[in-house]
């Protein structure tokens, strides 16, 4: 790129044209919202994927799939894509891109090139995930049936035919892309918070945007490790997880969950940052404790790298071992519950309005309590025997990562949506939007608590008929959750048509953070000159 | 651009680059090339009707043009356009230290899978008898062929590893004689101790070649060579990319870059060739040495 002449871009309203601006762009705002829509885009598609398993679980006997394979192929990728291709985009990568340089008064990221890279890595990434769908796993059959956990031996010789390394390559550019971006994140948080803001004043969204960095940053490329030895497994007669070579598929496990633990608090912090605001600013009090819920993420953070084996109670390890990482996991539950006793003391007493970003924040507090208590119950051996396996732990991790996580991520967005685009939405369709959503996932989820316990497996097409019940209600609540979500689209477009003016605060004198001091969408460059803080 | 009228911070603003969506269109292609390339050994019938390793290099040499572009213009924006003012030197330092530490964590799977099994080498335990009949329960494993694969030796530590060792840490010891130089201005000593630096690193990259080709172990079908090549293989490229990134150092030093106040460029090379170093003694101490033991067979 010729570096000379382009002084005019720097100018307060002048924006590049469309394919610098989007395609080769250095600005966080444009970079965030490509985070955004991209999220969007994943969403749909893993949303889809979503429908089609209930379908198929509606009743007993296969529904809609010709073959199991094929329903595997779907949780395998909704799975993924809501993982890597919906929420980290969306809470890390497009909230965190737009409103980390905003609250710290940052005139943009520290690394704005790398930024755009981060971005683009994505869409072939998911391209790629999208190909294994198209191409041969097992033999005859097409796509990757192996979870977005990818054990071996199904993930090795399972599965000969290429699906499999499509979906590997496509973790490896989404690993890539994610560990990018955290360098981005740290350097930038640590660096450029403007004066007078040391790390003791700087909102909790940054903070919890701090540690999710880390953890991807730490945990990542050993995940990059055991993908590659996947690949080598696969491709060239390599015996890591083959017994009949030395290797042990266990290692395999040990090396995905020490990533995989990590990253289900990649996908839930900065939910925890950003809900933090939404409290104070409706409750119109400061966060209860804001020290401690900062360094409550800290230690989520930092005790998260050491529970990973709870993931497998059930894989052979010895007593001792289990008796670690039960006691390991359960200490867990000390700084999330600081984080949920904090949120509730934020609001006792305050001055509390219900808008839509409030609703969801506070229904966020209810699922994650929820998935938190099945989750205390998930950490003992003894109980998981039962459990493991069964959709007991599908409706766990879906109350705290899935819709827990997607609370905060519709949270963050009405919240910040008026900041974004200039645009308030309809409250009515707002809170209509909640209702049905909030009625939907717990329909849907809820019930497999007590099919769990009745002995529902999960990553089963087919499943007997004394289980019949609670799936129907599952699915019912599956296809509510599609409504909802139709509801939201709908709200959104009409945002969109009635562009009715927000206001540079629409939300009054609780938002006290250095977004709601610049306009509404804010201009091109933001912090040209570097605000004070006190 | 610095000279904005409207900045009044230190930060570097950059303008739209084309070369971070180039890049990523180049690892596509490069995923698919590899995933085409696999599928093609051992007579197999690719992917979409294609074979072979020429999507592959396409799509490694995009990689190669963007990277080259990229920082051609980095290098540009601090040589020419002085944009690199204090606070941004210290944001590329703090880059250069989190992209080591993901390496580091990198390695630790590498480590992790040889622990594993050397560590665990199966004796008597439970669900670890087909380990312990390739390993024959001891680390390094007993003389054994396995489907698929062999091991009849280990290498002697104190031959070639031993002397790769020694040129690692001489090459250490060079960089720093070149960094010493340069804080003194003394561009001859800098660019004498980079070349003696790229000289060493080309020489080690060779013995470990040369050592490969004398390996009495086979990559498929047996954990030895498995962990072995992995771990050693993934170092060795790391040499090779330390290697290629104080070639560039040194050219630049010839060109005349780098002043003994700013050259942080020089100093992310040899953070690198450290961690390149660190890592090595790692591999040299517990592949090499502690798991040293199996007899030549033949």
């Amino acid at each position: 790129m010729s570096t000379q002449a382009h002084a005019a871009d720097h100018d307060h309203d002048h924006k590049p044209g469309f394919v610098k601006r989007w395609l080769f762009s250095t600005n966080h705002k444009d970079i965030g919202t490509l985070y955004l829509i991209f999220a969007m885009v994943g969403g749909i598609i893993g949303g889809f994927l979503s429908m089609g398993i209930r379908a198929e679980l509606a009743e007993p006997g296969m529904q809609i799939f010709s073959n199991p394979h094929m329903f595997n192929v779907f949780t395998t990728a909704h799975g993924l894509i809501m993982v890597f291709f919906m929420i980290m985009p969306s809470l890390f990568g497009g909230f965190g891109n737009w409103f980390v340089p905003l609250m710290i008064g940052a005139p943009d990221m520290a690394f704005p090139r790398l930024n755009n890279i981060s971005f683009w890595l994505l869409p072939p990434a998911l391209g790629l995930l999208v190909m294994s769908l198209f191409v041969e796993g097992p033999s005859g059959m097409n796509g990757a049936g192996i979870g977005w956990t990818a054990y071996p031996p199904h993930s090795t010789s399972g599965h000969p035919g290429p699906a499999v390394d499509f979906a590997i390559l496509s973790l490896h550019l989404a690993g890539a892309s994610s560990i990018l971006s955290s360098i981005n994140f740290i350097t930038t948080i640590f660096n450029m918070r403007a004066p007078g803001m040391t790390l003791h004043k700087m909102p909790l969204f940054a903070w919890s945007i701090l540690v999710t960095a880390f953890l991807l940053l730490l945990s990542l490329p050993v995940l990059a490790g055991a993908i590659t030895m996947l690949l080598t497994d696969r491709n060239f007669g390599t015996t890591f997880f083959d017994p009949a070579g030395g290797g042990d598929p266990v290692l395999y496990q040990h090396l995905f969950w020490f990533f995989g633990h990590p990253e289900v608090y990649v996908i839930i912090l900065p939910g925890f940052g950003l809900v933090s605001h939404i409290i104070s600013t409706f409750s119109k009090k400061p966060v209860f404790g804001y020290l401690p819920m900062a360094y409550a993420m800290v230690a989520i953070g930092a005790v998260g790298f050491v529970v990973w084996a709870h993931h497998m109670y059930t894989a052979g390890l010895s007593l001792d071992t289990q008796a670690y990482f039960l006691a390991a996991t359960m200490v867990i539950a000390v700084p999330t519950g600081i984080k949920i006793f904090s949120w509730i003391a934020t609001m006792w007493g305050g001055s509390l309005s219900f808008p839509t970003p409030m609703l969801f924040a506070i229904g966020f507090i209810f699922l994650f309590t929820v998935g938190g208590v099945t989750g205390v119950v998930l950490a003992n051996p003894g109980i998981d025997r039962a459990f493991h396996d069964t959709v007991y732990v599908v409706a766990h991790f879906h109350y705290t990562m899935s819709i827990g996580a997607l609370f905060t991520l519709f949270a963050g967005w009405y919240y910040w949506f008026p900041k974004m685009t200039g645009f308030m939405y309809n409250e009515a369709l707002g809170k209509l939007h909640f209702w049905m959503i909030f009625i939907g996932v717990n329909v849907t989820f809820f019930p497999q608590h007590f099919s769990g316990m009745a002995g529902m497996p999960r990553r089963h097409a087919d499943y007997p008929d004394a289980l019949a019940g609670w799936n129907m209600v599952s699915t019912i609540g599956a296809w509510i959750t599609s409504a909802a979500m139709a509801v939201f689209f709908f709200a959104m477009v009409l945002a969109f048509m009635r562009k009715q003016k927000a206001g540079d605060n629409p939300w009054g004198v609780g938002a006290t953070t250095l977004e709601w001091t610049v306009s509404s969408p804010p201009p091109f460059h933001t912090f040209e000159k570097l605000p004070k803080v006190k | 651009m610095s000279s904005s009228e409207h900045k009044h911070h230190d930060y570097h603003l950059i303008d739209p680059s084309p070369w971070p969506i180039m890049g990523a269109a180049s690892a596509f292609v490069t995923a698919v090339g590899a995933i085409i390339w696999m599928k093609s050994l051992d007579d197999g019938d690719g992917v979409f009707g294609l074979t072979g390793w020429l999507p592959f290099a396409i799509g490694f040499t995009m990689i190669l043009v963007t990277m080259f572009v990229w920082w051609r213009d980095v290098i540009n924006e601090a040589e020419v356009e002085k944009a690199h003012t204090p606070v941004v030197q210290i944001h590329l330092r703090y880059g250069m230290i989190m992209f080591i530490m993901s390496e580091v964590m990198f390695f630790v799977a590498w480590f992790w899978a040889y622990f594993d099994v050397a560590l665990f080498p199966g004796a008597g335990v439970m669900g670890f008898e087909a380990r312990e009949a390739v390993t024959g329960g001891q680390w390094p494993p007993v003389a054994m062929e396995t489907d698929g694969g062999y091991l009849k030796g280990t290498f002697d530590p104190w031959g070639i590893p031993l002397l790769n060792t020694i040129i690692l840490l001489t090459s250490g010891a060079t960089v720093t004689y070149a960094h010493h130089a340069l804080l003194k201005d003394d561009r001859k000593g800098l660019i004498w101790g980079l070349a003696l630096t790229v000289i060493l690193g080309l020489t080690f990259t060779g013995f470990q070649v040369y050592e490969y080709m004398l390996a009495s172990f086979s990559f498929g079908g047996h954990i030895y060579g498995a962990t072995f090549f992995m771990a050693t293989g993934f170092h060795g490229v790391h040499v090779i990319i330390g290697t290629i990134f104080l070639a560039v150092c040194l050219y630049r030093a010839i060109k005349g870059h780098f002043t003994a106040k700013q050259h942080f460029g020089f100093e992310a090379a040899a953070w690198y060739w450290h961690f390149v170093d660190v890592v090595w003694l790692f591999l040299f101490v517990s592949i090499y040495v502690w798991g040293a033991g199996t007899p030549i067979a033949h």
